[in-house]
């Protein structure tokens, strides 16, 4: 096969790729900042449940709780009669996105807690309640400052979305093996494949960026 | 049966204790691995970083684009490249270097940058003063910047050592036998995934604890100056 | 109504062993524009920032308005206050603070504006009418769009100024207001707490080093010390024929500095 074959095979699993980055970063983001906000709750319950999810899920494998998902849910599943099997994407997603969420929560907690104390006390001065000057004083500024994490934290999402190919869903990866199995090309391939993973991380790191200055506007405002 | 033994996977608790012993045999290939990579990481990221710091353009530039394009690939891809391309050239290794290999190198990329931002924290009134009394550049590097700038690194490289860690499982694909591996295959012959995986788990939880306060105690053990030298 | 609008009674504040105030006696009567001067750790800060709410105190009663404020009043008793009460005395006063503290992610219109929607409960519409009249007032009408950050410290205060008035308190706390300015801006805030002390019969507390804006503008003035009120009186009484050996050692050592 000529490499331009491999084309669109790879292309194929590419969008794979882009749609598993997308979906488990979103939802990675949402579970960041719930449980990031969640550790730094009053209420010790909600605090100790967000402790013990970003405990675990940063210090245990990314692959291991993909397997973990994959494969020894559904024996749980079957121990109590219930029927956990996931299909690969809804394990895979899943996985990705608390594995995201973990150490993006740790960014949220961080930045919120870098928000000057003295913000906290003209809002309480202004008889905001505690939940007012969370979202409306703390939050608008500490989220600017957790873009340069959060990019950096897209990109590793990106590269560990090859570690789906471990349980058959056909992402970039899976497909690079798949099309190496068949013609034992193996230099093409995983340099085309390389070059693919690249070109996303840069397109990837490129939207954060913008993202970043949009969030940050009001910084940039300049007489 | 498995490495030859027959396994009662009835009582679950019987069943944890009797693969304990052949998960940390995995535990023990992980932390080989989890150490060689991290020494090639260490050793490559050095080596990177002052090529990234090169005065010459010629050098620093695809230095940079070489450093990120490690950055910015995944580590299973990586792996395949170094496992299926290697050969083809001649160079033929066993799959567990190749897997240290290929984690040294995905972590050199960061280990670089944590070198440059630690020397560079070192200011240049260091440099000018090794100038001044007319060190060679090489001491210069080895006996004033190096030594100071390693106690404020090792924080950064202490997390790394644990993310290496927790990158290990991506050498089962390669078929070497670390505790996921061993793990899997436990599950693939008896059915009961749950007990192994969480197990490996709960280890990794442990190694992680471990290791990260370990580093937090070198950290407090270490002068912030500098290492000493008689 | 002759009652004070703020007794402090017997009030204690400790920092684990460093005494703050010191069975503090202190009141203000309505409408009295109040200025309290001391050396730094003499207690008049905190004693702004409990009327605040900012801090909690350990001995004593605190009243706002006939009310107590760090504490309430159940079945007879006298009991620590709920975040339900705190709210609602928060109410009458405002503080304006040294770093300003404006909310750097809003336009000025919106921070003075922000929190009487928020709280108050007023459309947006109306809040912004109000903050642009309140930045009328201060000199500040055509900066409404900018942010904080593109603005001189001294405008910035102006801001802070207009932000705590959005609130209609009764009372208005001022805690050090120019001294982080740079000296040439001190005086256009300085002019603005001026004007608003003779237009307004608003209750002032004001803590400052500008020992000659504290006479022109107070109706008395007192000399903390060590937790503890040494010395009050009229400006002219405190600062021409001090009492107090200590009060005339610090005025003489900040009037020559």
């Amino acid at each position: 096969m000529a490499w331009t074959e491999y084309l669109t095979p790879l292309l194929q699993g590419a969008w794979v790729t882009v749609q598993l980055t997308v979906y488990s970063t979103i939802f990675g983001a949402i579970l960041s900042f719930a449980f990031g906000i969640g550790k730094l709750s009053p209420n010790w319950l909600i605090k100790a449940v967000s402790v013990g999810y970003i405990e675990i899920f940063r210090g245990t494998s990314l692959l291991v709780q993909l397997f973990w998902l994959y494969f020894a849910l559904p024996v749980a599943g079957q121990a109590i009669g219930l029927d956990l099997r996931l299909p690969p994407v809804v394990a895979g997603v899943l996985a990705l996105s608390l594995n995201i969420g973990a150490y993006g929560a740790e960014v949220v907690r961080g930045a919120i807690q870098a928000v000057q104390k003295s913000q906290y006390e003209a809002a309480r001065a202004l008889n905001f309640t505690p939940r007012q000057a969370l979202f409306g004083v703390a939050l608008p500024q500490a989220i600017p400052e957790m873009m340069p994490p959060f990019g950096n934290l897209a990109v590793q999402n990106l590269k560990d979305t090859a570690l789906v190919s471990l349980i058959s869903l056909g992402d970039l990866a899976f497909r690079a093996e798949q099309l190496r199995n068949f013609t034992q090309d193996s230099t093409t391939i995983f340099t085309l494949v390389l070059f693919m993973y690249f070109g996303m991380a840069l397109v990837l790191t490129a939207l954060m960026k913008m993202l970043e200055r949009f969030v940050g506007r009001w910084r940039h405002a300049s007489n | 049966m498995l490495f030859g033994i027959e396994w009662d996977t009835s009582n679950e608790l019987i069943f944890a204790w009797s693969i304990l012993p052949i998960l940390l045999i995995g535990l023990w290939v992980t932390i080989q691995a989890t150490v060689l990579g991290f020494v090639v990481a260490l050793v490559l990221g050095l080596i990177l970083a002052v090529l990234k710091g090169a005065p010459s353009r010629i050098i620093s530039w695809p230095a940079n684009v070489i450093c990120e394009f490690i950055r910015d690939t995944p580590l299973l891809i990586q792996l395949f490249f170094l496992y299926y391309v290697l050969p083809e050239y001649g160079l033929v290794l066993p799959a567990f270097m190749t897997g240290a290999l290929a984690l040294g190198l995905q972590y050199s990329a960061y280990t670089s940058e944590v070198y440059r931002a630690g020397l560079q924290a070192i200011g240049r009134d260091q440099r000018e003063a090794a100038r001044a009394l007319n060190f060679p550049s090489a001491h210069t590097f080895t006996h004033v910047l190096l030594p100071q700038a390693i106690p404020r690194i090792i924080p950064a490289m202490g997390n790394y050592l644990v993310s290496i860690m927790k990158d290990v499982p991506v050498l089962s694909v390669v078929t070497v036998l670390e505790m996921l591996n061993v793990a899997k295959i436990i599950g693939d012959r008896t059915f009961d995934y749950m007990v192994p995986l969480s197990m490996v788990g709960g280890l990794y939880l442990i190694m992680t604890l471990v290791a990260s306060a370990g580093v937090r105690l070198l950290d407090t053990r270490l002068p912030k100056q500098g290492l000493p030298l008689k | 109504m002759t009652d004070p609008i703020i007794k402090f009674d017997k009030v204690g504040k400790s920092y684990g062993s460093l005494k703050v105030l010191d069975g503090l006696d202190f009141e203000v009567k309505r409408g009295e524009k109040v200025t309290i001067i001391g050396p730094s750790g003499s207690g008049k800060s905190t004693v702004l920032r409990v009327l605040m709410t900012l801090e909690t105190i350990n001995d004593g009663v605190v009243y706002v308005g006939n009310e107590p404020l760090w504490h309430e009043q159940r079945n007879g008793a006298l009991v620590p206050a709920g975040e339900q009460h705190l709210r609602k005395m928060r109410q009458q006063l405002g503080m304006v603070f040294q770093q300003f503290n404006l909310f750097p992610h809003m336009t000025v219109r919106r921070n003075i504006a922000e929190a009487p929607v928020k709280v108050l409960g007023l459309s947006r519409q109306d809040a912004n009418q109000r903050a642009e009249e309140l930045l009328e007032m201060v000199g500040l009408a055509d900066q409404a769009n900018k942010y904080p950050h593109q603005l001189s410290g001294g405008q910035q205060q102006r801001v802070g100024i207009a932000r705590a008035l959005a609130m209609r308190p009764k009372v208005m706390l001022f805690d050090e207001p120019t001294s982080a300015l740079d000296p040439e801006l001190v005086g256009e805030v300085l002019n603005v707490i001026a004007r608003l002390a003779s237009e307004h019969d608003l209750t002032m507390l004001l803590v400052t080093h500008e020992m000659r804006f504290a006479r022109e503008v107070s109706d008395r003035v007192c000399f903390f010390d060590k937790g503890q009120m040494k010395e009050q009186g009229t400006p002219d009484e405190l600062f021409t024929a001090p009492k107090e050996q200590r009060t005339r050692d610090f005025l003489k050592a900040v009037l020559n500095g």
